[in-house]
C-alpha cells in the first residue's frame, strides 16, 4: 500500500518532468499563449465595435473573462494529448511497472497542466490589461475569479484524461477534443452576450458550464455593470455554486475511471 | 538452487486469440533464462505478465516468491523490466532519466545520483548524459533503458527483445552488458528471436510458439534432440565417394549419405574431435582427395526447424489481424 506521502512525494517528481519538458520544447507554451493573446486582440478590435452590451461597460471588459475560459478549458486537452503520447512511447508500461502509487502519473500530469494554464491565464491577463481589460473588485474577489477557472479546467483535465488514455493516439485525441470543445465554448456567454442567441441555443447556452464559468469570473473580476439585467436561469444567478458542482461532478466521475483506465491500460 | 521465477499453467486469451495456452517455466535464481519464439509466439505476452501489467486468464506466475497478481505491488519493488521498445524520456536527459526512475523506486534523491552516475558510466553514456534522450541513436536509448530498469539494483531483470533493430556493433556492445550483469549476480529472463543471442547469453532456454513451449533445456541438449553431430567431408571426385564411404563406416552411427552432385559425404557420427582424428587416421590408406572436412553440430536455427517446421526468421505469429501485430511488424529489425 502506499500512503498518501508517497502519492505526493510520486507526483512531485512526475509533475517535474512534466514541467521539464515544457522548458525543453518551447514550442508548447508559445503555442499555448500565442493564440490567446490572437484571440483577445482580434475579438477585441474586430467584433468589439459590431457586439452589443448593456451599458456602463467596454467589450473588453466583457471578452477577458470569456477568452480565459476558452482557453484554459482548451488548455486541459493538453493533459490527454500527453497521456496519449506517453502511452504511445511506452512510458505509461514503464511507469506501471515501478513499485510507485498508483495514481501519481495522472496527478503530476493534471498538476503540470494546471501550472500551465495559470502560466498561460497570465500571459492573457496582462494582454487584456493593455487592451483595456480591468479588474474592477477587491483583491479576493479577484483571486477567486482566476481560482474557480483554474478549478473548473483542472476538472475537465481529469475527463481528458480519460479521454487520452482511452484514445491513445495525440493527434486524435487533439482533433477530437476541439470537435467537442470548440462549439461548446461558443454556445455560451464567452464572446457575445446570449440576448442576442435564438431560443433553443440560449437555454442551451445558459445551462452549459463554460457560460458560468465565465459568468462567475466576470463577477468576481466586477466585469458586469450594476445596470445589467438579472439572468433569468438559475445557473447564471448562482454560476459560482453551479459551476463547482460541474467541477465536483466531473472529478467524482472521471478520477475513479482514468485511474481504472491507467491500471488496466495495456499497449 | 531456488527459482527466482516460476510459472505454471499460464494462459492469456485477448478476444478470441489464445497468446498463452499454458505455459511453464522456471529461472533459477542468478541464472539466465532465454525465451525463444518467433513474432507473435506470446514472448512479451508472458514478460508482461511476470512485470505486473497484464492479469494472467489462468495458471499462477511467482517472482522472488511473491504472486504476481495478489502480491503485485511487492513484485514491483524486486524487479526491473526493459520493454521491447525503449521506454526512455525523450525529453529528459539520460541522468534526469535515471534519476527520475530512481525515485520512483523510493530511492532517496541522494541515493537516485548516485546510482545514475554509476549507471551512466558502465553503460558508456557520461558523454551524453546531459543531452535530452530524443538525441539519442536507437542503441544508446536501449542501453539507457536497461540502465533505468536497474537503478535499484532488482533481484530479477526482464529483458524483452534487447537487441532487436540494433546494427551488429551495437548488438555485440549490448551481449557484453547483459553478460556483465549475469556476472554480478542478476537473475535474467531475456526474450529472443535470435537463436544465436540465446546460444551466448543463455543458460537455459524455453522455445514457445503460439503460445505454448515445445522445446526447453540448455542449447546443447536442444541440439541433441535434432539430432547429434555428424561428420562432412568433401572429395575430389564422385567416383572416390565409395571408397571414403566404406573406410569411415565402423565410425558410422546411421547410414552415411553420399551427395555425388556435390561430392559430399555425411556420416552421422558421436565422440566429438576424437573421431574425427580416428576418420582422418583411416582416411590415409584410402586413395582419395579430400578437399575439406570438419565436424558439425545442429545450430539453433536447425532446432527451430526440426521442432516447429518452419524456420524462426519466417514464422509467422498465429493471428495478424490484432492492432498490436501491426506495430510489431512495423518496428525495425
Ligand atoms: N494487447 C493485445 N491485444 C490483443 N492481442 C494481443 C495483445 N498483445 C499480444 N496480443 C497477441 O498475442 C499473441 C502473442 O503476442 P506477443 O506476446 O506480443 O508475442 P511475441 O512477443 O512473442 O512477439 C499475438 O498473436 C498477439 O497478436
Ligand atoms: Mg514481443
Amino acid at each position: 500500500m502506499t500512503t498518501l506521502a508517497e502519492t505526493v512525494s510520486d507526483s512531485i517528481v512526475i509533475t517535474r518532468r512534466n514541467l521539464i519538458k515544457v522548458k525543453r520544447v518551447p514550442d508548447l507554451i508559445v503555442a499555448a499563449t500565442l493564440s490567446p493573446i490572437m484571440f483577445v486582440v482580434l475579438f477585441r478590435y474586430v467584433f468589439g465595435g459590431a457586439i452589443e452590451l448593456p451599458d456602463g461597460i467596454t467589450y473588453a471588459e466583457f471578452l477577458l473573462p470569456g477568452i480565459f475560459a476558452q482557453t484554459v478549458i482548451f488548455g486541459s486537452t493538453i493533459t490527454g494529448a500527453s497521456l496519449a503520447d506517453d502511452m504511445q512511447k511506452g512510458l505509461i508500461d514503464r511507469f506501471r511497472s515501478l513499485p510507485m502509487s498508483r495514481s501519481a502519473v495522472l496527478i503530476g500530469r493534471t498538476v503540470a497542466d494546471l501550472g500551465l494554464n495559470a502560466f498561460s491565464i497570465m500571459v492573457m491577463a496582462v494582454t487584456g490589461l493593455l487592451v483595456g481589460w480591468r479588474i474592477n473588485s477587491s483583491i479576493a474577489e479577484a483571486i477567486g475569479g482566476f481560482l474557480i477557472l483554474l478549478v473548473f479546467a483542472y476538472a475537465i483535465s481529469w475527463l481528458m484524461a480519460l479521454v487520452g488514455l482511452l484514445v491513445r493516439t495525440p493527434e486524435v485525441v487533439n482533433n477530437a477534443s476541439f470537435i467537442v470543445i470548440f462549439p461548446l465554448t461558443f454556445v455560451a456567454n464567452t464572446f457575445v452576450p446570449l440576448e442576442s442567441f435564438p431560443t433553443a441555443l440560449r437555454r442551451f447556452a445558459e445551462w452549459n458550464p463554460v457560460s458560468t464559468v465565465t459568468q462567475a469570473s466576470r463577477e468576481l473580476f466586477g466585469n458586469i455593470p450594476a445596470s445589467a439585467p438579472e439572468p433569468a436561469a438559475w445557473s447564471l444567478q448562482n454560476p459560482v455554486l453551479y459551476t463547482l458542482l460541474w467541477a465536483v461532478a466531473i472529478l467524482a466521475v472521471f478520477i475513479p475511471l482514468s485511474v481504472r483506465a491507467y491500471l488496466r491500460s495495456t499497449r | 538452487m531456488n527459482n527466482a521465477v516460476v510459472v505454471e499453467g499460464l494462459v492469456k486469451r485477448f478476444g478470441e486469440n489464445t497468446a498463452l495456452g499454458g505455459v511453464d517455466l522456471t529461472v533459477s535464481e542468478g541464472t539466465v533464462l532465454g525465451l525463444l519464439g518467433p513474432n507473435g509466439a506470446g514472448k512479451t505476452t508472458v514478460v508482461r505478465i511476470l512485470s505486473t501489467l497484464l492479469r494472467p486468464d489462468g495458471g499462477r506466475a511467482e517472482v522472488n516468491g511473491l504472486d504476481v497478481v495478489t502480491q503485485a505491488g511487492q513484485v514491483r519493488a524486486t524487479i526491473g523490466l526493459t520493454g521491447q521498445y525503449a521506454a526512455v524520456d525523450e525529453y529528459l536527459t539520460g541522468r534526469e532519466n535515471l534519476e527520475m526512475v530512481g525515485r520512483l523506486y523510493r530511492l532517496s534523491g541522494k541515493e537516485s545520483r548516485t546510482r545514475a552516475g554509476e549507471l551512466l558510466e558502465r553503460f558508456d553514456l557520461v558523454d551524453a548524459a546531459g543531452r535530452p534522450a530524443k538525441t539519442y541513436s536507437g542503441g544508446m536509448r536501449r542501453r539507457l533503458d536497461i540502465a533505468a530498469s536497474l537503478i535499484a539494483r532488482p533481484r530479477v531483470l526482464f529483458l524483452d527483445e534487447p537487441t532487436t533493430g540494433l546494427d551488429p556493433r551495437s548488438r555485440l556492445g549490448m551481449w557484453e552488458f547483459i553478460a556483465d550483469l549475469v556476472h554480478d549476480g542478476t537473475t535474467i529472463l531475456l526474450t529472443t528471436q535470435y537463436l544465436e543471442e540465446a546460444d551466448r547469453l543463455a543458460d537455459r532456454m524455453v522455445v514457445i510458439d503460439r503460445g505454448r513451449v515445445i522445446a526447453r533445456g540448455t542449447a546443447d541438449e536442444l541440439k541433441a534432440q535434432v539430432g547429434g553431430e555428424r561428420l562432412e567431408l568433401t572429395v575430389r571426385t564422385a567416383e572416390q565417394l565409395a571408397a571414403v564411404g566404406e573406410a569411415l563406416r565402423p565410425l558410422a552411427h546411421g547410414e552415411p549419405q553420399a551427395d555425388p552432385q556435390t561430392r559430399r559425404l555425411s556420416v552421422p557420427v558421436t565422440g566429438g574431435t576424437d573421431t574425427l582424428a580416428e576418420a582422418l587416421r583411416r582416411l590415409s590408406g584410402v586413395r582419395a582427395e579430400i578437399l575439406d572436412i570438419g565436424l558439425r553440430r545442429p545450430d539453433l536455427d536447425d532446432v527451430f526447424l526440426t521442432l516447429t517446421g518452419h524456420s524462426a526468421e519466417d514464422a509467422q505469429p498465429a493471428a495478424e489481424t490484432t492492432e498490436h501485430d501491426t506495430v510489431s511488424a512495423g518496428a525495425p529489425r
